[in-house]
């Protein structure tokens, strides 16, 4: 198989894994957030129960996929991305974003979902703590999602509008 | 002060700003 053909492969699995990825992110931030905060007592143990940690489930595992085969569809200029050496610099901006993101995913927004969800004891205080954290860091990746998401683009559609 | 990330639009104006500076920091790099 051709390079290039590897590449488009590459692409694709970093495009499906990363519409996996920032949709469960836009739907926690847009939908979940606000449906939780509505819900009765009841409807959130459920929803606490079945639906968050399968959300989660999904939202993790994409985002460690999508960065995977990003790195992978860099390749032999993953170095010259991530130090943002020439042209590079516009998908090495893509790039150090969405690792801060997959970083923010498993560090912070992970541990801290698996205390508020009871999968590790913690108290109703540090749950409370928690959440506020997991919350801050998810909101943090909808803010990085925004710029990501250009200079992804712009690295194959939009350079044009770069100074070069 | 209230924390813009507490609203679903600060959020989003937060990214665009974001975006704008780091579009200028980019532009003026390439």
């Amino acid at each position: 198989m051709e390079g290039s053909t590897i590449a488009l492969f590459f692409r694709w699995g970093h495009l499906l894994a990363g519409i996996v990825w920032i949709g469960l992110l836009y739907y926690f931030n847009f939908v979940q957030v606000p449906f939780l905060k509505a819900v009765s007592a009841e409807g959130k143990t459920e929803a606490f129960k079945h639906l968050v940690p399968r959300a989660l489930n999904w939202f993790r595992w994409a985002a460690l996929a999508t960065w995977l085969f990003g790195a992978a569809l860099l390749g032999a200029h993953f170095g010259d991305a991530f130090m943002l050496k020439g042209q590079y610099a516009i998908i090495g901006m893509g790039a150090w974003l969405g690792t801060i993101m997959l970083l923010n995913v498993w560090g912070i927004i992970w541990p801290n979902q698996k205390r508020v969800l009871g999968l590790v004891p913690a108290s109703a205080d540090e749950k409370k703590i928690c959440a506020r954290r997991a919350f801050l860091a998810s909101r943090t990746n909808t803010v990085l999602s925004i710029p990501m998401l250009l200079f992804m683009a712009a690295s194959t559609h939009g350079i044009a509008l770069f100074n070069q | 002060m209230t924390n813009p990330l507490d609203s679903i639009w600060g959020t989003i104006i937060s990214g665009f700003v974001l975006t704008a500076v780091l579009y200028a920091f980019i532009d003026a790099l390439v």
